[in-house]
């Protein structure tokens, strides 16, 4: 017993098996992308996002045939025929004139080489306008998803943090939020705004910033709730017995903890903002031509039927559109939150 | 002002002094926020502890040896009595006051796997602490976290690893190796030990002690385990129910226990050895719910000598014998 | 099999690159599909009955394995375990945290999680009440299982608070067993029944136990109600998981005494789980020690405990702390268990052995009878003929 002691002293310095030396350093955050790239969905999803992006802001500057306002006028030519007939001195003067009109746009084009995938209804080049509707669905999703993100942490987080009375007053206008139906108001608040003559082009952001008013409760609830639990962890005691100042605390050890559920809920929810302006547009609330959006470009088939029927080339590619973004950004963030909690995926 | 200077002198000799420290939570409110009902975690304790000895905790879960240790680190305001630490009365602090006085106080949890954040590395989690309060200059806080981690057990290399990659008893060094960074006077333990293999129970203790003798620390050593307690501990109180029912010395307390209570915790865990059949005290029924405690003394429900008197009056809790306290009517007879 | 060489040859850089991951999976699947395949295949009878090669025994356990399939490779949770249960006997398993003790009793029972764990060879012999009947329950078809789980063997968990359901009274779980069990049985009998049990298992007011949800019991109380629930089928073996770790030392000592007690009226077999040495010396007639998936050491509980042979069951005994040690440092075993995946093929305590020989590092030691009862795996006590 004691020769065992003896042998022990020494082993209270350097106990535990190390750790190999050479065993190559892996961060949290890297084994989250390794896990993340393992899945062939979230890549399918990561290169649809990609590719939609590339295809809206890059394509424009490549592909600069047409512009996104740009008519293309060489329809077919129309000739009329004129007869005017006057006397001179008691002699009848007959003069034909044949009027050549140019004026005529090239609309419901077919795909052609000029035109990739032909024309819409007024003439417009649907490639291009596809671009340019992507600029403004991933722009403006992206700000509302930006904006959501932002309210929701600081108002989650200020209720999740000090709770008491401020939790109850933020939750309880959340609650209120959550209660109010979403499209009517919008129809609302969209003839607020055509009456009160604001430019067709910044109509679908003030909609989003409407938006954004109506959902960050979602986020505000999650990031309250992972406060919440986090707040319970040891480490967080281990702070507060440390301590560190209340921002320190809530900036250097509770948001980088939150991030991850966070990111997941940005890419899941961006999903949905695009199908959100997509809706607006459709309904004829967001962006109006000359501009374009994906929505506003199936708007087209609403009012007219030979469209729907005869031209799909003209509706269904940002229909198309509409679904690779949705899909991808799913995929992309069924995948960050698999990479994330490995163990949620059972 | 001139009867605060007589105390803080007269208690120089302890680094800690609880006096009928308590602590509720509510458990019921109206809606004004008035509490109609709550729970008394700590109710009334009292010890001095001095400078590099270790009070041991003892007592089954319930019965408020967390919340103590917690509340004597003001990490929950109590709600009466007093805490002085190392001569000061820390009892009112505000938290903004509190924080220059943390470094002198520090915590060991239970949860190796939940107390470190998994998102720095050891070198992060334990240079954090060191820059915050200014303990070494900016140049030099590598260096000194690296020695610190020597100390600890940890190897250098393990500075930019991260919490996730370590074994549970490497994560109870390291954070071990966080609470002593800041040089603390005072380390609450808290079941440091009670979720380690055996094996490695003995290695963070055989550390734990090796510190204490290096570094002059005081330890409030909390754990349901006794044998754990008796080891490293000189003075042990045993907690029932939000109170303390003896304190005094290990040998006094291991040799001569007074209080029935603790007689039965010592009679219930099983010896090693199958040759030794004990005289096992089992004690009846279960725990009381802290929300509503017996009336008289708290033990008289499982009490096997109990006498009518034990369930009217409440025992004081005094002096026996020099140093050796409990709380008992039986002990008189 | 194939992925073992696999994983071994990955164990040398830490992490895996994605190209293994991918033969890993690969491996897996395979295996998988085929253990699945056997697990739920159609057998008759005849098919998964044997003979106990002591049939005294009530159970043996013969060079079980129960892998898991993970996506680092395949964890032996269970490598190569044997042990006899004889009847009316306590026999404990005892180890560490990730040592194998609780996978072997889920393999007894059946209910390794799958697909990942699956038991991939060995036998698990059960001899069950009716003379001359039985059953490998290794080999068993998954749906054949309730022949036995519940009725003839039953377990008790360690989580009293989890392992009731919350919404249903006391009684009406309890009944419930009995309805499976028992089919045809009235409900008055099976209120009987139950009610009995409860008395059995000491609980004062069984009536108001009966008409109780869980949340209104004690921990004591409920692992009380789940030794009641254990002993509804009249099993012939009970596997106690860790019973009394969630509790407090008083009511641990509670439900020791009843367990000893119960061992004795039911008249069956106890088949106990611990980490808890102090537990094992006073319940036990038999004792396993486990290390790293593997039985390093088994005997009768003096041989353990006054013989003990192999360097980890002394090292283990000497780290417990205990009310009458004198000495100021604990013993303590240096390292930790290793990584379970990716065993080298010579004694796994060799890193953390004081005695450690040049021989330790050859193959895996046999193991070697040292009495009639006391088995250790260790060079150590090699006989001459191991050298050659």
């Amino acid at each position: 017993m004691e020769e065992l002691n003896k042998n022990n002293v020494q082993s209270t310095e350097d106990t535990e098996a190390p750790l190999d030396k050479n065993v190559r350093l892996m961060s949290p955050t890297r084994m989250v992308v390794r896990r993340f790239f393992r899945s062939k969905l979230s890549i399918l999803g990561l290169i649809m996002v990609i590719g939609l992006f590339l295809f809206s802001f890059v394509g424009p500057l490549i592909y600069t045939e047409w512009g996104e306002t740009e008519l293309d006028r060489s329809g077919t030519v129309e000739y009329a025929f004129a007869e005017t007939t006057y006397t001179v001195n008691g002699v009848e003067y007959t003069v034909r004139q044949t009027i050549e009109t140019n004026l005529t746009d090239n609309f419901l084009a077919p795909p052609s080489d000029e035109h990739i995938l032909g024309t819409d209804d007024q003439g417009y080049d649907i490639f291009v306008r596809l671009m340019y509707g992507g600029r403004i669905s991933l722009t403006v999703s992206f700000l509302a998803v930006f904006v959501i993100t932002l309210f929701g942490t600081v108002l989650g987080g200020v209720a999740g943090y000090f709770g008491g009375f401020i939790d109850n007053l933020i939750m309880r206008v959340c609650d209120v939020l959550i209660c109010l139906p979403g499209i009517p108001i919008l129809l609302i608040i969209s003839t607020i705004l055509t009456a009160s003559d604001i430019d067709a082009k910044y109509r679908i952001y003030l909609l989003m910033i409407y938006l954004t008013l109506f959902s960050w409760p979602g986020t505000a609830r999650l990031v309250r709730g992972q406060i919440l639990s986090l707040r319970e962890q040891e480490y967080m005691v281990a702070a507060e017995a440390m301590g560190y100042s209340t921002s320190r605390k809530i900036f250097k050890h509770l948001v980088p903890n939150v991030m991850p559920q966070l990111i997941v809920q940005m890419s899941l929810s961006l999903g949905s903002m695009i199908l959100y302006e997509a809706t607006l547009s459709y309904l004829g609330l967001g962006v109006q031509a000359p501009y374009a959006a994906w929505g506003t470009m199936i708007n087209i088939i609403s009012t007219n039927n030979d469209i729907l029927q005869n031209h799909w080339n003209v509706w269904v590619p940002a229909g198309v559109c509409i679904v690779i973004a949705v899909l991808g950004l799913n995929f992309v963030g069924d995948g960050l939150r698999d990479a994330l909690d490995p163990k949620a995926r059972r | 002002m001139a009867k605060e200077n007589e105390i803080n002198k007269s208690t120089s000799e302890y680094i800690l002094e609880v006096e009928n420290l308590r602590k509720c939570f509510p458990l019921k409110k109206t809606i004004t926020g008035k509490v109609t009902s709550e729970l008394v975690a700590v109710d009334g304790v009292s010890f001095k502890l001095k400078a590099g000895e270790t009070l041991g905790i003892v007592g089954e879960s319930g019965c408020g040896k967390t919340t103590m240790g917690r509340t004597i680190l003001k990490l929950h305001q109590p709600n009466g009595g007093r805490i002085v630490f190392d001569g000061k009365d820390i009892t009112d602090l505000k938290p903004s006051q509190m924080r220059e006085l943390r470094r002198q106080m520090q915590i060991i949890f239970q949860d190796p796997y939940s107390s470190l954040p998994p998102r720095s590395t050891v070198g992060g989690i334990l240079s954090e602490p060191v820059s915050v309060h200014k303990i070494v200059p900016k140049e030099q806080i590598k260096d000194y976290v690296l020695e610190l981690m020597d100390k600890c057990g940890l190897r250098d290399y393990y500075y930019e690893r991260y919490p996730h990659e370590f074994s549970g008893g490497q994560r109870q060094r390291i954070c071990i190796a966080r609470a002593l960074s800041v040089n603390p006077k005072l380390v609450v333990c808290d079941e440091p030990v009670s979720a380690l293999d055996v094996s490695i129970q003995a290695q963070i203790i055989n550390l734990l002690k090796k510190l204490q003798q290096d570094m002059n620390l005081t330890y409030l050593f909390i754990s349901h385990d006794l044998s754990v307690v008796k080891f490293i501990s000189d003075k042990i109180g045993v907690m029932y129910l939000g109170q303390i029912v003896e304190y005094g010395d290990k040998k006094d307390i291991f040799s001569k226990p007074l209080h029935p209570y603790t007689k039965a915790l010592f009679s219930a865990i099983p010896y090693p050895d199958p040759a030794v059949k004990m005289n096992r005290i089992v004690l009846k029924g279960d725990i009381p719910s802290p929300a509503n405690p017996p009336k008289g003394c708290r033990f008289h429900t499982r009490c096997p000598y109990a006498k009518p008197i034990c369930s009217e009056v409440t025992p004081e809790y005094k002096e026996h014998e020099k140093g050796h306290f409990a709380a008992c009517h039986l002990i008189e007879e | 099999m194939k992925n073992e060489k696999q994983t071994e040859k990955t164990s040398a850089k830490g992490y895996l690159t994605g190209k293994e991951i991918r033969e890993i999976a690969k491996a897996n699947k395979r295996e998988i599909k085929r253990l699945e395949k056997y697990k739920n295949r159609k057998a008759k009878v005849e098919e998964f009955s044997t003979k106990m090669k002591n049939p005294d025994n009530i159970l043996e356990i013969e060079d079980l394995n129960t892998y898991f399939f993970t996506e680092q490779g395949v964890v032996k949770a269970v490598n190569g375990v044997s042990f006899d249960v004889p009847k009316n006997a306590t026999v404990g398993i005892v180890g560490e945290s990730g040592c194998g003790k609780s996978v072997t009793s889920m393999s007894v029972m059946r209910l390794i999680q799958g697909p990942q764990g699956q038991i991939c060879s060995g036998s698990i012999r059960f001899n069950t009440a009716e003379e001359g009947v039985v059953y490998d329950i290794a080999a068993m078809p998954i749906h054949e299982i309730h022949r036995i789980r519940g009725k003839q063997i039953s377990m008790i968990f360690q989580e009293p608070m989890t392992s009731l359901n919350p919404v249903f009274t006391i009684g009406q779980q309890l009944d419930e067993v009995s309805f499976i069990h028992s089919p045809g049985i009235s409900e008055e009998d099976a209120k009987a029944k139950s009610m009995e049990l409860l008395n059995l298992v000491g609980i004062a007011m069984p009536e108001r136990v009966y008409s109780a949800f869980p949340h209104e019991l004690s921990g004591g109380m409920r692992q009380r109600v789940m030794i009641a629930m254990a002993l509804i089928g009249n099993p012939r073996l009970i596997i106690a998981d860790e019973p009394t770790t969630a509790l407090d030392v008083t009511i641990q000592a509670q439900i020791l005494d009843l367990l000893r007690d119960l061992k004795n009226k039911i008249d069956g077999s106890i088949l106990l789980i611990t980490h808890d040495l102090g537990i094992i010396a006073e319940m036990a007639d038999y004792v396993v020690v486990m290390y790293a998936g593997r039985v390093i050491e088994k005997g009768t509980v003096d041989e353990i405990f006054h013989n003990p042979l192999h360097p980890y069951t002394i090292g283990l005994q000497k780290s417990k702390p205990t009310l009458d040690s004198a000495s100021d440092t604990l013993f303590n075993i240096p390292g930790n268990v290793p990584n379970p995946i990716n065993m080298p093929n010579h004694c796994y305590f060799k890193e953390r052995c004081d005695k450690c020989t040049a021989k330790c590092s050859g193959a895996y030691p046999d193991m070697i009878q040292v009495s009639p009862t006391h088995y250790v795996a260790c060079h150590l006590y090699g006989k001459e003929e191991q050298n050659g």
